[in-house]
């Protein structure tokens, strides 16, 4: 018997006999004999809850955490504070262990939340509509280009380059599953240039700030889609539209993007969430659970999932989209966090960011045989072009116990020379003064290295 | 809608300006000119209305809304297909070392050896239990898998210089599966069932063409029942040159008993939410690894966590994301997966070991066959009828048509009578195929007890509707809230707070 | 509307379509069992006026809370006017299927197609 079954002999011996068998091998007679397993899969393991921490414990102390090193790594995710509150809810058993709400009566909790959350989506990205969550960025990226290919039955997507490269290639490998062609907009120094819109192009992807952490002109992309019939699909950061012209207020037609920073660990990539909000005019075509409001037979006001019609239970190969688990529990954590910053306090937050990451770019930028890779106005990430070779410098760094963020020349061939170096409101002036330190000695160390071959 | 007295306030109702939970840092680098760092014309005029409270205010509401919840740690919660097996707490205090929750998904590969071994050894544990030799934990839950299997049977085809069009899948089959088909470009052909609950051979034997790319299959299926005729089944889809795809949500049932790839599937999706107690969070997260088959394994998604060989000099093999994967079909999504679903379910396979996972699957099955043997004695199958009358697996469908007919209430009024009595009602209407559909699975983390305690519940709600059938007809009663105006949702629309 | 009702002057389709002649042109529905069969509707989306419906093809969608529904053409013709009024009260369908919950109105091009249709005798009969 497991730690996590109660049926003793007794119990089985009883259970047996009602059910009318002599053993429990009797249960299995519809399995051929030939696929039986006569020995136990080799898998280990049997181990005391003990011994089972222990290993698990010793995995974690092989990892170096962004408690181990000090991080400027961003790209997607980034090192923010949660606090504390955001457990003590979210592992309430209420929260934690019940299924999708398909009782309502009983999940009033998690439907409010949803309802709670969706509100707070919708104002983030100053959208109508937003959904109860879908996994993570990039593939929420890949799920709005499917509502748009529904949309206007076009034949193609038009992609910035300044689109994380992850979504980039989630959209390239869900596209070709859903028959449409990917082409890619290039950046210019910094920003998105659009190539001519032709009556082909269903939708044009942007993300704001892109990649290289450059706040983009969002009314004036949005514009040249709607003159070419296309949708504009927008992967957004959440916190910085704190302080950005919202996605809805700058004609996007769905707003997507990386839920992390709202209240969820790093978790070595997942679980997070994806936001998924659009304009009032695709509401039918919106994937996911969404919760409505409504009046149960008293009067009293309640939530229930709604347009259940879009989803996959109900109409199976015509469903908007595939999606049945999402992540229920990633949202409520956003929405408890973007309770918690408030109104006021997620402008502070963004503000703080702003303030630091123009400090740390203009300390960094004054290093020698460091510049920066563009000068487009940024809000928490920002892109360096280093002198010397990228990964070297990095490795020095990371010695050093500082790691100073992501080599652009991994996903950028055009920027081999790139580093994309993250702000979140944990990194102190102190440690940017330090980061400007071991990376100025690093680039130097590089430096000198290079004159001694005589490169 | 605003609310009325005695309604559930909203966060943003309990909203007071100028209250705050979160204090700013203080600054502490020169501060510059906002219009300066960020031109006008970027920024939005007001921010976004998000609610102004205090931490006390957000504790104690959160709180509150939690108590208007049904949870799996509170009470018996039998959903079938949904596998509510315990969550072990153990799991928790494992997923939050900080070596685990505060590591960034862009590590370096050789600061992240222990996350990448653990993904590797999850990976092996998941092979072992399928019995197919190589496997990807990217996907995020058990249709992204689908989607991925899906597409690597596409990109199979294609390698192969065939374009095959179709899909086959049963006609019990979870509504994420004929979704999926056509989310991967391909049509969904639907195949019968038989009068035994099995897949209809003849029909698949006539369906199974060479424009077929794969049967999509449930083993045990959506009914409870194991397909008997299964190496059949693979020989008429193999024999067509298609591939055979196994939805892995009844997986349950049959760990260490027996193996998919033994049955010869070349694709499985685990759903580590339902037999790997990854807690469902009330709509996720959860994670949809696959294993494949040799034939599969090049065109498995990108990157893949793979073990390098030692150099030699007594050196250890250290783990790395490979990307250097031609023929694959690509990401499905960022980073490496749902990395915190894993800790959970190694924690657990772990924890159990082989033996104790074939245990898992004998209780379960058990306890399904003595729960269905209770109500019989119970009386209750008079007029819920098991929708096939031969031993089940892990879960087993009864028809509410008869109880329809004779005491005049529905499936869906016995589902809410059961709110009344603490328990979480079965699935409800689904399988499609059977009438006023009853889907059982009570898994084998719960107590003989309360099975009994169930079918005498079930009973009891029966007997009282052969007195009155208004009683059911209008539960529940005891609920935070009672039957919900889901016509009035759907034609309102109202999906967030009016602020 | 509580009882199943089938009028005697409409022409009916196996799909639970109706269709109610006048000259050359036609107003289309759906049928009680339709209705009742769907639930409650809160959804439909008429299509557009001048769209071509053919007889037997699906020309539209009505949703309830739990269901979706094709809604089949009973004849072949062109759409020239649509009931509007559905869109915000679309269980009128359920309340008045022959009367206020008309669909769409449409000229028909082939005429000859009412004789495949069903009485409503006949369609009864289906039904059992």
């Amino acid at each position: 018997m497991t730690r996590y079954t109660s049926a003793t002999d007794a119990d089985r011996q009883a259970m047996l006999e009602t059910i009318g068998v002599g053993s429990i091998e009797e249960l299995f007679a519809d399995i051929p004999a030939r696929l039986r397993l006569d020995r136990l899969p080799e898998l280990g393991g049997g181990l005391s809850e003990q011994e089972v921490y222990e290993e698990l414990r010793s995995l974690a102390a092989r990892n170096v955490s962004t408690q181990d090193e000090l991080s400027f790594l961003g790209a997607g995710m980034y090192d923010h504070y949660v606090p504390a509150l955001i457990d003590s809810i979210i592992l309430r058993s209420e929260f934690l262990t019940p299924y999708t709400p398909y009782q309502p009566e009983i999940s009033q909790g998690g439907l409010q939340a949803m309802f709670e959350y969706q509100t707070a989506i919708s104002e983030l990205t100053g959208l109508p509509i937003s959904n109860a969550s879908v996994y993570e960025g990039p593939s929420a990226v890949g799920a709005a280009g499917y509502v748009a290919k529904h949309v206007n039955l076009r034949r193609r997507f038009v992609v910035s380059r300044g689109v994380h490269p992850h979504s980039r290639e989630t959209l390239q490998t869900l596209a070709r599953g859903y028959g449409m062609e990917v082409e890619q907009a290039p950046l210019c120094d910094g920003l998105t240039e659009l190539p001519h819109l032709d009556g082909d192009v269903s939708a044009i992807v942007v993300q704001q700030p892109n990649f290289l952490g450059a706040v983009e002109d969002l009314p004036r992309l949005a514009r040249a889609a709607r003159e070419a019939g296309a949708l504009t699909i927008c992967a957004c950061d959440p916190l910085p539209l704190a302080l950005l012209k919202a996605p809805g207020e700058c004609g996007v037609d769905i707003a997507v993007g990386e839920g992390q920073t709202l209240g969820n660990r790093l978790d070595f990539g997942g679980p997070s969430f994806g936001f998924f909000a659009t304009t009032e005019a695709l509401m039918r075509r919106i994937p996911g659970r969404i919760a409505g409001e409504t009046r149960d037979v008293d009067g009293k006001r309640g939530f229930v999932l709604t347009l259940q019609t879009r989803e996959q239970h109900i109409r199976r190969e015509k469903a908007t989209s595939n999606i049945c688990t999402a992540q229920a529990l990633n949202a409520l954590a956003g929405v408890i966090y973007l309770s918690w910053l408030g109104r006021r306090g997620i402008v502070e937050l963004a503000e703080l960011m702003l303030q630091r990451t123009a400090y740390a770019r203009e300390r960094l930028q004054a290093l020698e045989g460091v510049e920066a890779l563009h000068h487009r106005a940024v809000v928490r990430e920002f892109a360096l072009a280093l002198e010397v070779p990228v990964e070297r410098v990095r490795a020095r760094c990371l010695e050093q116990g500082v790691n100073p963020g992501y080599p652009l020349g991994r996903d950028y061939p055009e920027h081999q020379d790139g580093l994309l170096v993250a702000i979140t409101e944990q990194r102190t002036r102190a440690e940017i003064d330090r980061l400007a330190e071991v990376l100025g000695a690093a680039v130097a160390a590089e430096r000198c290295a290079a004159k001694e071959v005589g490169a | 809608m605003s609310a009325a007295a005695g309604d559930q306030l909203t966060i943003y109702e309990r909203s007071q300006a100028g209250r705050r939970a979160f204090v700013a840092p203080a600054l502490d680098v020169p501060e510059r000119e906002l219009d300066e760092l960020l031109a006008p014309e970027l920024r939005r005029a007001t921010p976004p209305r998000l609610p102004e409270v205090s931490e006390p205010e957000i504790v104690r509401h959160y709180n509150r809304l939690s108590k208007r919840n049904f949870d799996l740690d509170t009470g018996f919660y039998p959903l079938g297909s949904c596998t509510m097996k315990h969550n072990p707490k153990l799991h928790e205090r494992v997923a939050a070392l900080p070596g685990h929750a505060k590591l960034h998904p862009l590590q370096e590969p050789r600061q992240a050896q222990g996350a990448l071994e653990l993904m590797w050894r999850l990976q092996r544990a998941l092979a072992e239990i399928a019995g197919l030799p190589h496997v990807s934990l990217q996907p995020s839950a058990g249709s992204h898998g689908e989607l991925a299997g899906v597409l690597l049977s596409r990109a199979y085809h294609e390698d192969r210089g065939q374009r095959r069009t179709k899909v086959l899948t049963p006609d019990t089959a979870h509504g994420t599966n004929p979704a999926t088909v056509t989310m991967a470009g391909l049509q969904v052909v639907k195949v019968g069932t038989d009068a035994h609950g099995n897949v209809d051979l003849e029909d698949l034997r006539a369906k199974a063409s060479e424009d077929v790319a794969c049967l999509m299959l449930t083993n045990p299926s959506t009914l409870g029942l194991f397909e008997p005729g299964i190496e059949e089944i693979e020989r008429i889809v193999h024999g067509a040159g298609a591939t055979l795809y196994y939805d892995g949500a009844n997986l349950n049932a049959i760990m260490g008993i027996c193996r998919p790839g033994d049955m010869g599937f070349d694709i499985v999706h685990f759903n580590l939410h339902k037999s790997f107690t990854q807690p469902h969070g009330g709509g996720g997260p959860g994670a949809g690894p696959i294993a494949v088959a040799e034939r599969i394994e090049p065109f498995l998604p990108r990157p893949q966590v793979v073990m390098r060989e030692p150099a030699g000099n007594g050196s250890q093999p250290h783990y790395d994301l490979d990307f250097d994967r031609p023929k694959s079909i690509g990401r499905l999504r960022g980073f490496q997966g749902n990395y915190g679903v894993f800790v959970r379910s190694y924690a657990y396979i772990r924890s159990l070991g082989a033996a104790g996972l074939r245990e898992v699957s004998e209780i379960a099955v058990l306890n399904a066959n003595y729960l269905l043997a209770r109500l019989r004695l119970e009386g209750v199958l008079e007029y819920l009828p098991a929708a096939y009358d031969r031993i089940c697996m892990h879960e087993f469908v009864l028809s509410g048509a008869p109880m329809k007919r004779e005491l005049k209430i529905k499936t869906l009024d016995l589902a809410k009578r059961l709110l009344d009595h603490g328990v979480h009602p079965p699935t409800v209407y689904f399988p499609l195929i059977v009438e006023e559909a009853l889907l059982i699975e009570p898994t084998e983390t719960e107590t003989k007890e309360t099975l009994d305690q169930f079918a005498q519940t079930v009973a009891e709600i029966l007997r009282e509707a052969r007195e009155d059938p208004e009683i059911a007809r209008n539960a529940p009663y005891t609920t935070p809230v009672r039957r919900l105006d889901e016509a009035g949702a759907a034609r309102r629309r109202v999906l967030r707070q009016a602020i | 509307m509580a009882d199943a009702s089938y009028p005697d002057d409409l022409h009916y389709h196996p799909e639970h379509d109706w269709a109610r002649v006048e000259g050359r042109q036609a107003t289309f529905g759906i049928t009680w069992y339709a209705q009742d069969a769907l639930g409650e509707v809160v959804f439909f989306d008429p299509p557009e006026i001048g769209t071509q419906v053919a007889k037997d093809a699906p020309y539209t969608e009505v949703e309830s809370v739990k269901a979706v529904s094709d809604v089949f053409a009973p004849l072949s013709g062109e759409v020239v006017a649509v009931n509007e009024a559905l869109a915000d009260k679309p269980e009128t369908i359920n309340e008045d299927p022959y009367g206020e919950g008309w669909l769409v109105k449409v000229n028909l091009s082939e005429p000859s197609e009412i004789g495949s249709l069903l009485d409503a005798g006949a369609y009864e009969t289906m039904l059992e």
